[in-house]
């Protein structure tokens, strides 16, 4: 029977918030956790020329930064929390690629923080927490 | 007709400006002549008609070129239309490769270096000299050059060079090496540095100073006469800015602006159309009696047909070579699909915008017919008179602004943008090819763009003439390599076709759901 919970992470402390909680609750029920980070990304934006030839290298770049910079200490910092904890990093459209990430590991629950730090982090906790009252198909957690 | 764009009234503020407007002036036929001097001979060579015809060879040459890939891949433009479209939408591509380059991304770029000003003042260029019956001929010519794109833009991503640090650099020069040694070819590598040179003067042309020249004629047309030079130092320091200085943003906001002004621009057409609903049967009559019987243009029915073909050449640069380099960079496993991607591109710049241009211009009324005869009345070398003596940008501009008036601000905007992204999309073609010959470096990369630079000067201050003669040379130049490399490449691609669309066919290939 899988219990998995994920985790909307993008590295501000309300997102550590809610990865406390989750911990937390995936230890209670013997579940484990996804955390996940979306990369904002539309496949239909226009990019110079110049942008275009660089693109491979430049998303190399990103997930590796997201990878290291980003979830890895998530990971260190929850490892010996005893539940397990895996990560996920997409591309996408960030409210929709969440409820794919859950949608793929059959989640039962999706908990986000609900305020970040920064732009991205404004638009990621602004729209998408909104949005993901209006869709998501399952409980979801947003903690203060 | 040459001079005509320059004949406007000098306002008294800007007279002010210029503090003296008599050197400048001179500054700019100095400009002027000396270009006309060093350019003229490759412009004859290029441009020499076919013994005893008066038809262009470089013209017949792309014509035939489209027509045999036409029929080679069985007309792969109308047979494929859905899938292309569904492959923009993104319905086959692999989620797992979000992020990467999408097909709508390479297309999107391709048309903001396509899109320009060739629909705008070339169209204007063509029905001015050929008469409306140049539109004819000008929708057939992309419909059918939407082959030679597909071939080129396939074998770009095909023969596309990966470096291990994960950039990619595609374009003809790759497919004309690597392609020739595959089929055991010869010559490749020396076709392959001749395209380069040629693109490397079509960046600087056709590219470059035929935009910087429309983007001046408009602005004057607008705005009152004032020396070329001032809007070419203008563009060029932001030219400037863009490729030297890296400045992404202002790059950035272009691309993000120009679909937008894409989007007004032919939906401002339509309104126009919509207002003279009454006309638009009256327009194709004269586009359909225009292409067999020239209606009195200069060279009649062939004036009418030369003119067509290669404004829409001009336009939608099939066969050049040019926007195999923008489509190379996208994320596919399978190459053909880029092919069918980008032979939407001829139909988007041609067949949809260009022919809104003509429509307009037409239904407007801007050309003198003689209502005796029906026949339009030819003025000295060989342009049809207008109502206002404009040609070019200006004649759009004139045939927009009588429906309505304010659009001709607009139609700055637009066209300094179109200018703008245009000459951002062609500084990267040349810069290629550029360093395929020279090879890449700091230095050598910005040995190009300071020249590119100071063409942007020369465009604005050069009058029509001289300026569109050599633009179209070079850019025509390019399409002899590419053309004669693609002869050698069709079979590589109609293996990949076939291929592919009986996998497509047989549910191999299917939408990722």
């Amino acid at each position: 029977m899988s219990s998995t919970i994920v985790v909307a992470h993008d590295g501000s402390d309300s997102a550590e918030r809610a990865m406390a909680f989750a911990v937390d609750r995936a230890k209670a029920i013997g579940g484990s956790i996804i955390v996940a980070h979306v990369l904002e990304w539309s496949p239909y934006s226009f990019l110079t020329p110049a942008e275009l030839e660089e693109r491979h290298v430049r998303r190399k770049q990103e997930l590796e930064r997201a990878e290291t910079a980003l979830l890895g200490p998530v990971l260190k910092a929850h490892a010996q929390s005893g539940v397990p904890v895996s990560s996920e990093i997409r591309y996408g459209h960030v409210t929709e690629t969440l409820l794919k990430i859950a949608k793929d590991a059959d989640a039962i629950q999706i908990v986000i923080g609900r305020k970040g730090a920064g732009s991205f982090a404004d638009r990621f906790f602004g729209s998408v927490a909104g949005s993901l009252v209006q869709t998501c198909p399952v409980p979801l957690t947003i903690v203060p | 007709m040459k001079d005509l764009i320059r004949k406007l009234p000098l306002p008294a503020a800007l007279a002010a400006l210029c503090a003296t407007p008599a050197l400048s002036q001179s500054l700019d036929e100095t400009i002027n002549g000396v270009f006309a001097a060093s350019t003229g001979w490759f412009v004859s060579l290029i441009f020499a008609p076919i013994p005893g015809t008066s038809f262009p060879w470089i013209v017949a040459w792309l014509v035939i070129g489209a027509t045999i890939f036409s029929v080679y891949f069985g007309f792969v433009q109308f047979r494929v239309l859905g899938h292309s479209i569904g492959l923009v939408k993104g319905d086959y591509s692999d989620p797992n490769d979000a992020g990467e380059v999408s097909h709508f991304q390479a297309l999107a770029t391709a048309l903001s270096g396509t899109v320009g000003l060739g629909n705008i003042a070339g169209v204007a260029v063509a029905v001015g000299i050929g008469g409306p019956g140049a539109t004819f001929w000008m929708i057939l010519a992309g419909l059918l050059g939407m082959a030679s794109k597909f071939t080129e833009c396939t074998l770009a991503v095909k023969y596309r060079n990966e470096y291990p640090d994960g950039r990619v650099s595609g374009g003809p020069m790759y497919y004309m090496t690597k392609g020739f040694a595959a089929r055991g070819v010869g010559g490749g590598k020396i076709l392959a540095v001749v395209f380069a040179v040629f693109t490397i003067l079509g960046s600087f042309g056709g590219g470059n100073m035929f935009q910087a020249n429309q983007a001046h004629a408009q602005l004057t047309n607008v705005f009152g006469d004032f020396p070329g030079f001032i809007t070419g130092i203008v563009f060029a320091a932001i030219v400037f800015a863009v490729i030297v200085g890296g400045i992404k943003s202002i790059a950035q906001v272009t691309e993000k602006v120009v679909p937008f002004m894409g989007v007004l621009y032919v939906g401002t057409a339509l309104i126009i159309l919509l207002m003279n609903f009454d006309m638009i049967g009256w327009a194709f009559g004269q586009i359909f009696a225009g292409a067999f019987t020239g209606l009195g243009v200069a060279g009649g029915m062939a004036g009418a047909l030369i003119q067509g073909f290669k404004r829409a050449a001009f336009s939608n640069e099939a066969g050049v070579g040019s926007a195999a380099i923008a489509h190379s960079a996208v994320r596919t496993k399978e190459p053909i699909t880029e092919g069918f991607v980008a032979l939407l591109e001829p139909f988007i710049d041609t067949v949809v915008i260009c022919t809104m241009t003509a429509l307009v211009i037409i239904i407007t009324g801007q050309l003198v017919a003689d209502p005796a005869t029906g026949l339009y009345i030819v003025g000295e070398g060989g342009a049809i008179q207008t109502v206002d003596g404009n040609s070019g940008v200006a004649l759009t501009s004139a045939a927009f602004s009588q429906s309505i008036p304010f659009f001709r601000y607009i139609l700055v905007v637009a066209v300094i943008l179109f200018a703008f992204s245009t000459m951002i999309s062609w500084s990267y073609y040349g810069l290629k090819a550029w360093t395929f010959l020279f090879g890449e470096g700091k230095t050598t990369e910005l040995v190009f763009k300071l020249i590119f630079c100071f063409f942007v000067i020369v465009g604005a201050a050069a009058s029509l003439g001289p300026v569109i003669d050599f633009s179209d040379a070079a850019i025509f130049a390019m399409a002899v390599c590419n053309i004669s490399a693609l002869y050698v490449l069709m079979p590589i691609v109609k293996a990949e076709m076939d291929s592919y669309l009986s996998r497509l066919k047989s549910g191999e290939i299917r939408k990722f759901a």
